[in-house]
């Protein structure tokens, strides 16, 4: 058996991390979908710093990811009330019909 | 022991936001009330950051917060442009039924998210200080909430901000791990070689905070946004959190990587360049005042970020004049947008401008002041800001930055002057309302007078802003 190393941790998070992004771009269906891909790159992000805060054995990291958390429960709620107010005076919550505004 | 002297003006801050909001609870229909008493206490704020004024250089917990020049100048721009904001907008707010006790309140609350990120020493501390602004700010954007336009440009702004954040976390999430610490002055210390995982982090850090400041590539959210919220809420997008963030800059590549300055240079210079050629020329083609006002703050930007890029006090500084020049221009122009009204209808196309000059002379006059300064023309205040910046980048032998900052600046009055031509010689349209209250007539005449007078004696802000020495 292998050992899982730091690396492989930075690795996942990366993984996680451009899901979050490509997933907030290619996107054409619903905006949800993009409040889903922040969020897994707020979280690939926590499992960034807690594998760097274990192996540096430094405490910082850890208090960080209880911040971000925190921070990341409160945008959802602004993001999911902010999305209700959309779509009571749209009518719809799929991303390509959010064309009002352009020039 | 904790110096909490230091970070007075916070804690006041923070102790009038939860008084205001239960007044607002629990008396009924006090939103006037809130509003004025919030305009009180940003005044009560101002004289406790001036309080401030004489420390040097200080910390406060654990080396995680700094109080300095740079932080308590920036402090109070920042103060005294919400104080103008909220008193031209007073009118507004009412009139376009979005005065809410809510309202006042958010706005407090930015301020003092970007209070805490202009005195942030501590990656933690910076980055709760920028959600603060920011999820006051999405609200706020989206705060007209029967209006479609509205809710739409609040919707926009969160999701293209959240995902900034998320980037911006992630370069500090590698920026801690390869120093191992999350404090400015200590990260500084461990940076010893060139490492990868640094630079990545360098990167990451700076596209969340290009989006903060609405940098080419990283625009495309900014004449949306500007668009569809309430004007008086654009015009916090325009000034508010661009000094945050440019002072966030400043800290962020002068404090802990100056040493790699060449790891960061180019990126700026980049910024720089994109922002001021494509606000230049996107903004030829708009017909609405608060989009065109967005494509010219993102070419603003550019010539801020211009400053940033030399490495010298002399750049930073010119930096910092350039953003308390163009508040006051933006402070100036808007509450021209703000007096252009018929029938409690608010105006923001350039059309509506035609003939402005025949009814209101004098409105009109200020708007011509704004856009000759905005354009950059001697001897008004946008010329100056503009000087200093590019005898900073001269001096370090940039001549490709200079010229492409001076070409764009000759692009870019083409649009300023296009309005100018359309109050002054298109076919005169009704006249507008004149009841103007207080708040507003004084805003637009300080700024006025600020630009058009800022040549005769250009010493004394210059004074204050070369007390600041980062380097």
């Amino acid at each position: 058996m292998f050992d899982v190393e730091l690396g492989h941790y930075l690795t996942l998070g990366a993984i996680i991390f451009t899901i979050g992004v490509v997933g907030v771009f290619l996107n054409r269906k619903n905006i949800i979908v993009i409040l889903m891909s922040i969020e897994l790159i707020l979280l690939a992000v926590n499992i960034n710093l807690v594998s760097f805060s274990i192996y540096t054995e430094n405490l910082i990291g850890q208090i960080f990811t209880m911040f971000i958390l925190t921070v990341a429960a409160a945008e959802a709620a602004i993001g999911l009330a902010i999305i209700v107010v959309y779509y009571r005076n749209s009518g719809t919550i799929r991303v390509e019909e959010i064309d009002k505004l352009k020039g | 022991m904790i110096n909490l002297n230091l970070i007075i003006p916070e804690i006041f801050a923070c102790l009038t936001i939860m008084f205001l909001l239960l007044l607002g609870v629990f008396k009924k229909n006090s939103s006037n009330l809130v509003y004025n008493l919030t305009i009180l206490s940003l005044f009560i704020l101002l004289t406790l950051v001036l309080n401030l004024s004489n420390v040097q250089e200080e910390y406060v917990f654990a080396q995680s917060y700094r109080v300095d020049n740079l932080s308590t100048f920036m402090k109070i721009l920042t103060i005294v442009s919400a104080i103008f904001v909220m008193l031209t907008s007073s009118k507004y707010v009412k009139i376009s039924k979005i005065l809410q006790i809510e309202y006042p309140i958010l706005i407090l609350s930015s301020i003092l998210g970007m209070m805490v990120m202009i005195g942030s020493n501590d990656l933690i501390v910076f980055y709760m200080g920028l959600e603060l602004q920011s999820l006051a700010l999405y609200v706020l954007a989206s705060f007209n909430r029967d209006n479609l336009l509205s809710s739409e440009s609040g919707l926009k702004y969160f999701v293209l901000s959240a995902l900034s954040s998320g980037l911006l976390l992630y370069g500090c999430s590698l920026i801690y791990g390869f120093s191992n610490s999350t404090n400015f002055n200590e990260i500084s210390l461990s940076i010893s070689d060139f490492q990868y995982g640094l630079t990545f982090g360098i990167v990451f850090i700076l596209v969340g905070l290009a989006f903060k400041i609405s940098a080419v590539p990283f625009h495309m959210w900014a004449p949306d946004v500007y668009q569809g919220s309430p004007t008086s809420v654009t015009i916090i997008f325009a000034i508010l959190p661009k000094i945050a963030a440019l002072t966030i800059f400043i800290r962020f590549l002068y404090v802990p990587f100056i040493n790699i300055i060449d790891q960061w240079q180019m990126i700026i210079i980049f910024l720089s360049i994109a922002s001021m050629l494509f606000g230049a020329v996107a903004a030829i083609g708009q017909k609405n005042l608060k989009r065109l006002i967005a494509y010219s703050s993102i070419s603003h930007m550019g010539y801020a970020l211009a400053g940033l890029t030399t490495g010298t006090n002399d750049g930073i500084q010119s930096s910092i004049l350039y953003m308390t020049i163009y508040l006051f221009m933006n402070l100036a122009f808007f509450s021209c947008l703000f007096m252009i009204r018929k029938n409690n209808k608010y105006l923001e196309n350039i059309n509506d401008l035609s003939g402005l000059s025949k009814h209101h002379p004098i409105l009109s006059f200020s708007m011509l002041i704004i856009l000759f300064s905005l354009a950059g023309i001697p001897p008004l205040a946008g010329f100056f800001a503009k000087f200093y910046v590019f005898m900073a980048v001269l001096e370090r032998s940039m001549y490709f930055l200079a010229i492409i900052g001076l070409m764009s600046a000759v692009v870019g009055s083409f649009y300023y002057l296009r309005i100018i031509k359309v109050i002054y010689f298109d076919s005169e349209k009704e006249k507008y309302d004149t009841d103007h209250h207080l708040g507003l007539k004084i805003t637009l005449l300080i700024s006025t007078i600020f630009i058009l007078m800022y040549f005769i004696y250009p010493n004394s802000l210059i004074n204050l802003v070369s007390k600041i020495n980062i380097i």
